[in-house]
């Protein structure tokens, strides 16, 4: 498949700044490289340039953590020049193309940074206080098999639609990375509003913003101040709105009979 | 040559009632004994998470692993278009007969009658399923359920949401599946990468896992093992499945004696974003649910094509009358609608005879135009504006258009830095789906006793080519719905079997063969990296296994990856450290049993003389170029062995069809 029709691979030449850490208990560093890509390329298939370099070199390559490449599994998580998931709005690091750099560029990658994300090697952290968040009440208490008809319950596409827009959310972690607080406020909210929009999972609402907000506190994450990073730099788009009607939620949920 | 029983275990009765029968007939594992009964679940995509979900709902105790960070984050998560079930809610005809019907005749005739229409009765309890754990499926204005159509069909059964409808329905499952680890019931083993089955006595009782963080290994012991690790379509290196997807677990079962069943039935989908460079790591789909709305077409001069080609010309430069819309000229009845399989060849064909269009003259056009123009005109209408300009009907239009598929559109924007709205997409088929897999029997048990395989990794439902649609529906049909039943089947006769011990010789051996192993891959210490022997072997599969077979390129290709092995095994470099995160030897790992995998694959579409859905073998064509099946030799599931010496040896499972008549597949 090596035709000569394909797009130059060479058109670019850039300077990458990246964090180099062994483990979590290492000192990290930041290491230089130059790597030479195509517009066309995507960010992580430049990394991969750079990785099959450094094998051929008998280095060890950059570790960091992706897998669908189609900005929907969650997985990829690097600070490009300082910004979660690079320079674009609503762009995961996988969608993103070399096309928004230019020849010559200084690029500097350092893994999610937050108290809740320990890092582990390299650009890759732990990112499994969201699942434990989730665990704690991130959910609709039903039994396969217990389900009415789907069309049993009409619910109004404005809200359906409010609802997905929550649940879009890929758990990727970059409101943390972004705040300046550390804080999950928005992953958080994003879940509560999800499914206490939704009359299914209004029952256990009270319930489940109490535990799940006891839980992103146990896990280290900070307080939310408002900044409005966390929504800026969401891949997803996720709205700020979201962390105002759990705000609401919390203090509703501290009166309510159901908890 | 010893020859294994392939056991359908299909229950007798009624087709209709069959499932029904069978449930209310089968062995039951009381509560108590539940509790004491541990099974484990490798992966957690969709027919995994829902799995462990419902058996540990059902009192087991269950252990899930994945090789992901987390569960959210299996494959299953990028499914775009929709899920089908026969819910009938848009009154047009549809019923569980023909949903099942529809996957048969989709299928080539290559599938079991009795597990289509298990999965076509479960299909309607799914969707009631997903909606009370909060799924946000897409809703009409009444508040109920919305659908839109897919390929192959001619009925609205696909319930959808937005472009993610496989995002949603795995966070349904993975939220089922952290309630039970809330509770207890599930322990969840994130960065484990399960590498051996353990078995005793004939039957699967445990895996050996790799701590992907600290590299130890590690013996977990059940009274059961479930694998639904998902499909192998990476062994062709480009595909949409994701970069860490792989054939391991499900080859690591062969190696213990299950088969792989029909393994050179794979999907190619006819959209994707066409290949630009030799760097590219894999191919993003654009779904299916477009061609509902687009249309497919090339240009039907050569010379339009090269100015195309070489970007003198663009698409919207070329008039109507020298546009070849070559689905909708071949296929009038179905149109942009064809299945995958029938789509997918129709481009290569186009491509083939040179009037592709992007620079490698590996795409074709997929144009929304009159789509927007259509919609533009009835919005205006609707609006009260009998007499709209032109450039009013476009703006309303692509606003419609983006309401329907804005997100498809704006991640073909990313990827190509090409506006969709204004100029067509370009696509091209790629390798997305694999309907092979562990051959397993009506249990969803493979020949090993006590080893499951659901979802993608097993091969039961699609047979030669899988319907749009119908993947999101099988993953959750066995997870939820068919596993909870049959596993019982097999727990039934361990009531008394005491928890498994994981240090006895079988887990201890099976523990020092994954260590050798390991240890073998990365004393080789050669020149060439695993990605660089990955994309080879890749090569080797598109070329010689892809889109069109035949008998002389399926042996040189054999041979291919026969060298390519040998030369793995001298000269691969593994970087790194045994006991660390090391995500060089996992990929080392896995792109060595793809390699064997490969050859298995190649031999299975080298056995098969017929075309059939996605298997084309060139010798094999009617005379207007259509696949041409042979029912009368190759009505048959081909089940591989690869024995202690590395042969492989094919074992039949004959399929009967009592209830279809099987004819010609026809969309014309």
């Amino acid at each position: 498949m090596s035709t000569t029709n394909y797009i130059d691979m060479n058109d670019m030449k850039l300077q990458l700044k990246i964090w180099r850490q062994k483990s979590a208990d290492q000192k990290g560093y930041f290491e230089t490289y130059t790597v030479h890509a195509s517009e066309h390329m995507s960010f992580l298939e430049m990394l991969d340039v750079l990785n099959e370099q450094l094998i051929q070199e008998r280095k060890e390559p950059v570790v960091f953590e992706h897998d669908c490449r189609e900005g929907i599994c969650g997985a990829c998580s690097m600070v490009i020049n300082g910004q979660p998931h690079g320079p674009n709005g609503g762009t995961t690091t996988c969608q993103l193309h070399m096309r928004s750099f230019r020849s010559g560029d200084t690029i500097t990658i350092e893994p999610f940074r937050a108290k809740g994300f320990p890092i582990l090697k390299d650009l890759a952290v732990d990112r499994s206080s969201f699942d434990r968040i989730i665990q704690s009440g991130g959910y609709i208490s039903v039994n396969t098999g217990q389900a009415p008809d789907g069309n049993s319950l009409p619910i109004e596409k404005g809200v359906a639609s409010k609802a997905f827009d929550a649940a879009a959310c890929i758990g990727c972690g970059a409101c943390v990375a972004a705040c300046p607080n550390g804080s999950a406020m928005l992953f958080t909210s994003a879940k509560v509003s999800h499914l206490g929009l939704l009359p299914q999972g209004e029952v256990e609402h009270a319930n489940r913003v109490q535990s799940m907000v006891a839980q992103m506190d146990k896990e280290g994450f900070g307080m939310c101040s408002n900044t409005g990073a966390c929504e800026a730099e969401c891949p997803k788009e996720i709205s700020i709105e979201n962390i105002a009607r759990l705000n609401r939620n919390y203090m509703a949920s501290m009166f309510s009979t159901d908890k | 040559m010893s020859s294994i029983n392939l056991n359908s275990k299909v229950p007798k009765g009624e087709l209709a009632d069959k499932w029904t029968q069978y449930k209310s007939s089968m062995n039951l594992v009381a509560p108590n004994n539940k509790r004491r009964i541990d099974v484990i679940v490798v992966g957690t995509g969709l027919a995994g998470a829902s799995a462990a979900a419902t058996l540990g709902e059902l009192g087991y105790n269950v252990k899930v692993f994945t090789f992901h960070d987390s569960p959210r984050r299996a494959h299953s998560i990028a499914a775009q278009g929709g899920i089908n079930a026969a819910k009938n809610y848009q009154n047009d005809g549809d019923s569980v007969w023909r949903l099942f019907y529809d996957t048969i005749k989709g299928g080539d005739y290559r599938s079991r009658e009795a597990n289509v229409h298990r999965l076509a009765e479960a299909s309607r309890d799914i969707i009631d399923q997903c909606v009370a754990q909060g799924v946000p499926f897409a809703r009409e204005y009444g508040g109920l359920l919305a659908n839109r159509s897919f390929g192959g069909v001619q009925v609205s059964r696909t319930f959808y949401a937005r472009g993610q409808t496989g995002q949603q329905l795995l966070i349904g499952a993975y939220q089922a599946l952290a309630r039970q680890a809330s509770v207890g019931k599930c322990k969840i083993y994130n960065r484990h990468e399960m590498l051996d089955i353990v078995k005793v006595d004939g039957k699967a009782r445990g895996i050996i896992a790799r701590n992907l963080l600290t590299g130890e290994l590690e013996r977990h012991a059940a009274h059961c093992v479930v694998l639904a690790t998902g499909g192998y379509g990476n062994v062709f290196y480009l595909s949409t499945n994701a970069m860490g997807s792989n054939v391991s677990a499900a080859w690591r079962a062969v190696r213990n004696g299950a088969l792989m069943a029909n393994p050179c039935f794979t999907q190619i989908h006819p959209t994707c974003i066409p290949v630009s460079g030799d760097y590219q790591s894999k191919l993003t789909l654009m779904s299916e649910s477009l061609r509902n709305d687009g249309r497919v077409w090339v240009p039907k001069k050569k010379e339009d094509a090269v100015a195309i080609r070489e970007g003198r010309m663009k698409g919207n430069d070329i008039s109507e009358e020298d546009r070849d819309y070559y689905l909708e000229r071949r296929y009038p009845a179905f149109g942009n609608l064809v299945p995958r399989d029938v789509a997918s060849r129709a481009a290569k064909v186009a491509c083939d005879e040179g009037n592709g269009v992007a620079p490698t003259g590996l795409a074709v056009f997929l144009d929304f135009a009159s789509a927007i123009d259509r919609y533009g005109r009835a919005e205006a209408y609707s609006q009260g504006n009998q007499n709209p300009s032109e450039s009013q009907i476009i703006s309303l239009g692509e606003k419609v258009v983006e309401q329907k598929y804005g997100n498809l559109f704006e991640m073909y924007e990313k990827i190509t830095g090409e506006n969709p709205y204004k100029n067509p997409m370009k696509i091209y088929p790629a390798v997305h789906y694999t309907m092979g897999g562990l051959w397993v029997d009506y249990n969803l048990e493979t020949n090993v006793p006590g080893l499951f395989a659901l979802g993608e990794a097993n091969f039961s439902d699609h047979g030669a080519n899988r319907l749009g649609a119908s993947a999101l529906m099988q993953g959750l049909a066995d997870g939820y719905f068919v596993i909870p039943y049959t596993i019982g089947q097999f727990l039934s006769g361990e009531i008394r079997t005491p928890k498994i011990a994981n240090d006895t010789a079988e887990f201890v051996e099976a523990e020092n063969a994954v260590k050798e192993r390991i240890e073998n891959i990365m004393s080789i210490n050669g020149s060439q990296s695993v990605e660089s022997f990955h994309r080879r072997l890749g090569k080797i599969m598109w070329e010689y296994c892809g889109m069109a077979r035949n008998a002389e390129g399926l042996k040189k290709g054999q041979k291919l990856i026969q060298e390519l092995r040998a030369e793995f095994y001298k000269d691969v470099f593994v970087p790194g450290d045994t006991m660390e995160f090391n995500p060089e030897l996992e990929k080392a790992l896995r792109v060595a049993d793809f390699m064997e995998l490969g050859e298995v694959m190649m031999a299975d579409a080298l056995n098969r003389n017929e075309s059939c859905g996605g298997h084309f073998r060139e010798e094999y064509v009617t005379e207007d170029g259509e696949a041409k099946r042979n029912d009368q030799d190759y009505t048959y599931v081909a089940a591989w062995e690869w024995d202690k010496d590395g042969n492989i040896k094919l074992h039949k499972e004959d399929l009967n069809f009592e209830n279809v008549e099987l004819k010609t597949r026809s969309y014309k």
